[in-house]
């Protein structure tokens, strides 16, 4: 019965994050493409003082209560960045910071208010803060997933819009489509991703859910349908990876190990993803680098031998080694050649090019100088 | 104001001082958010510090803080450089995934130490002067006052010895590299501090209130000047304000006063946002009047210019004439008239207008310009 319990929880939990996952993966890339990502760290810590707010005023921890207070202080917050950046000179990072800790600075404030109040357990508000994805109940679930899927549909409704907003906002506004309007729709339902997640992985680790997915499915595609596939796979994954990391060892904080496991795979998606993966582009350039160095060989075979009169005049490996100090590097190239059938070794140690390593120079030298 | 009030103002004041002067650097080089990124990922470095040394106010504390934020630096560069995503999604991915580890290290090796996320997040002020730095016997004072002195005071140092090469490594990173002054190794320094002065200030003031300290006074201190040695000055003095005024706040209001200080930036920032003068909202509105008035005055002399001397004069250089001609409405056509008439650019006999001199050569001048 306990098993049973248990599996039901973990079901739960689980579920909750593979909502949260998949939705901020989606709109993740849209802000990570559109240069907002530090913007849901922005709006993540400016929701305090909405859910204090809300609390003050009604009393309750209903979760949707509490996200409708969150949802319109990450709103307001945005609108002021934006008033700031667009009245004065003070850049938008300048303007993150600030609206950041004052928001969340009027939100501590406000806790204290709250602690102080007679009937206050606060113990629900604290999950906002932090996040407590163990806590997650079928209700919250329910919850997120109708907001989620309802962000879900709208981004999917506007898809073709929202696309030419985020890469060419100016073609946009020629088309005569109200991209005010699309942009602050977008960072609506941006808010609304970040307002679903608080309580699960907490004000901190929110941007992390926001980014992550989006800039790990960037190193795998140049497409933005793929990529927002990609990420919301990604966030998926993430959320079952550290559900179950955290519930096979005790006292793994789930939230947390969630971030942890999205942060892996970025750098995972950093190191080997195809084209663009730091271990791809390494591979990449030693073949290159290779054959450009034997072709280099084969070169300086045909220049020395050259100057004979006779281009299959071979020469000592050791003549060649002035030129190329590294020996094995050398004997490498001269062996792969070799196998290609472009030289050949003659008596002691000396190479000579082949008929088919004459032509081949030729034409290597016409295609460089054509 | 019994002495603890004057310890944690002192350190306030400290904190303050020390977090304004290289949050100056980091607003001009449009890298405010790093202060964010750097106060939430000394925190595996402290935790490890921690559990090295089990003693909070340790310096390996420090030196550990201090790695992590160099290490948040070096990781946002290595990222930037070897994905896809721009510095923005790097600066959220490391912050959060370090942050997210700090926490699971918490959680995952120690269950009763007194160092928790809310510590570190939100700080508490108030206990400050309970860590007393007693040497053979004698109480000097809270340790926190003399950790953060210590490190305002280097920070001082630095930036009087440097400032030329700060203020030009800021503006003209270029110009910098080739006068060989090394752009890159003084942003690792002024990282450095960052990290340093983020730690320090961790335990008495909290991450929040560092990004608060960092962005907030800087930013309206930006609204005020355009020369950098002021805006330090002015930085450092918003800074200082505004941690005395919170603390006072906190103390009536009864309330968290980290939140105070921080809300008391942002009052500070409103303020001045509204009423700075050339960057204020007023002065801009004021401006754009202005400019309304003296398009119209220089208009009406254009006009007047046009018919003077003419058979028409009688009629066109009339009051009442210029509802048809300019599409002027009565008041604003008698504003104009009075304003340029106390400006000595004309003269009314009756209805009949006349330009003076002055009026001339303004319309003159107006035409020459377009």
């Amino acid at each position: 019965m306990e098993q049973l319990l248990a599996d039901y929880t973990v079901r739960t939990v689980t579920l909750g994050t593979v909502i949260l996952g998949v939705v901020s993966g989606a709109l993740g890339t849209f802000a990570v493409l559109r240069r907002q990502s530090l913007l849901g760290d922005a709006i993540s810590h400016a929701a305090l003082p909405g859910i204090g707010i809300v609390f003050l005023l009604t009393g309750t921890k209903a979760s949707l209560i509490l996200m409708v207070g969150a949802g319109i202080a990450g709103w307001v917050a945005t609108t002021a960045i934006l008033l700031i950046t667009m009245t004065t000179r003070i850049k938008y990072d300048s303007a993150l910071g600030l609206t950041l800790s004052v928001f969340f600075g009027i939100g501590l404030i406000l806790l204290t208010f709250i602690q102080k109040l007679p009937n206050a357990n606060q113990s629900g508000l604290d999950s906002f803060l932090f996040g407590q994805a163990a806590s997650l109940v079928v209700a919250d679930v329910i919850t997120m997933t109708s907001l989620g899927g309802l962000v879900l549909m709208i981004l999917l409704l506007f898809w073709k819009e929202f696309k030419l907003l985020s890469f060419d906002p100016e073609f946009a506004r020629s088309l005569v489509l109200p991209v005010r309007w699309l942009d602050i729709s977008l960072t609506t339902l941006l808010v609304i991703t970040i307002v679903i997640g608080l309580q699960t992985v907490g004000v901190v680790l929110m941007s992390a859910m926001i980014i992550a997915p989006a800039a790990a499915a960037r190193q795998w595609t140049d497409s933005l349908g793929p990529m927002t596939f990609i990420a919301m796979a990604i966030g998926a994954l993430s959320g079952v990876g550290g559900v179950m990391l955290s519930t096979a060892t005790s006292n793994l904080p789930t939230g947390p190990t969630i971030v942890v496991c999205a942060g892996g795979i970025v750098v995972v998606s950093m190191l080997i993803a195809p084209r663009h993966g730091v271990v791809w582009r390494w591979i990449f350039r030693m073949i290159k680098n290779r054959k450009l160095q034997s072709e280099a060989v084969l070169l300086d075979l045909f220049e020395l031998a050259r100057k004979h009169d006779d281009l299959e005049y071979p020469h000592m490996e050791t003549a060649l080694r002035v030129i190329y100090p590294r020996a094995g590097t050398l004997y490498r190239q001269l062996r792969g050649l070799e196998g290609k059938g472009w030289v050949k070794m003659h008596q002691h140690g000396a190479w000579a090019l082949t008929p088919r390593g004459i032509q081949m120079c030729s034409e290597l030298l016409q295609k460089r100088i054509g | 104001m019994n002495i603890f009030q004057l310890e944690i103002q002192l350190v306030a004041i400290v904190v303050a001082a020390a977090c304004a002067l290289p949050g100056t650097f980091l607003a001009l080089k449009q890298m405010a958010m790093m202060s964010d990124a750097i106060s939430h990922a000394i925190l595996p470095g402290i935790v490890i510090g921690f559990f090295l040394t089990q003693n909070l106010s340790s310096p390996i504390l420090i030196l550990g803080g201090g790695a992590a934020g160099l290490l948040t630096v070096i990781l946002v560069e290595w990222i930037r450089k070897n994905s896809l995503v721009r510095e923005d999604a790097a600066i959220g991915l490391v912050f959060s995934t370090l942050f997210a580890i700090g926490v699971i290290l918490i959680a995952y090796f120690t269950r009763d130490i007194h160092i928790d996320t809310d510590a570190v997040l939100l700080g508490e002020l108030a206990f400050t002067p309970f860590d007393r730095l007693i040497l053979a016997g004698y109480d000097l004072g809270p340790q926190a006052l003399y950790a953060t002195g210590i490190v305002a005071l280097f920070c001082t140092g630095f930036i009087l010895l440097f400032y030329k090469e700060l203020k030009l490594a800021t503006f003209d990173r270029a110009l910098c590299a080739t006068l060989g002054f090394l752009p890159g190794l003084l942003h690792y320094v002024l990282m450095g501090f960052i990290s340093v002065t983020a730690v320090t200030a961790f335990n008495a003031v909290g991450s929040i209130l560092v990004v608060a300290l960092m962005v907030g006074p800087p930013a309206s201190a930006y609204l005020m000047t355009n020369r950098l040695g002021w805006m330090l000055s002015l930085s450092v003095l918003l800074g200082i304000t505004a941690a005395i005024t919170g603390y006072w706040m906190a103390h009536f209001l009864d309330a968290s006063i980290a939140g105070c200080m921080a809300a008391m930036i942002g009052i500070q920032f409103a303020v001045l946002f509204c009423i700075a003068p050339e960057q204020g909202v007023l002065a801009a509105y004021r401006r754009k009047r202005n400019q309304k008035w003296q398009f119209a005055i220089q208009m009406l002399a254009i006009h007047l210019l046009q018919h003077e001397n003419t058979p028409e004069a009688a009629l066109e250089c009339r009051v009442d004439h210029l509802q048809d001609h300019l599409a002027w409405d009565v008041s604003f056509a008698e504003g104009v008239v009075s304003r340029a008439e106390s400006k000595n650019l004309l003269r009314s006999a009756g209805d009949y207008l006349a330009l003076t001199d002055a009026g001339r050569s303004l319309a003159r001048e107006a035409i020459t310009q377009t």
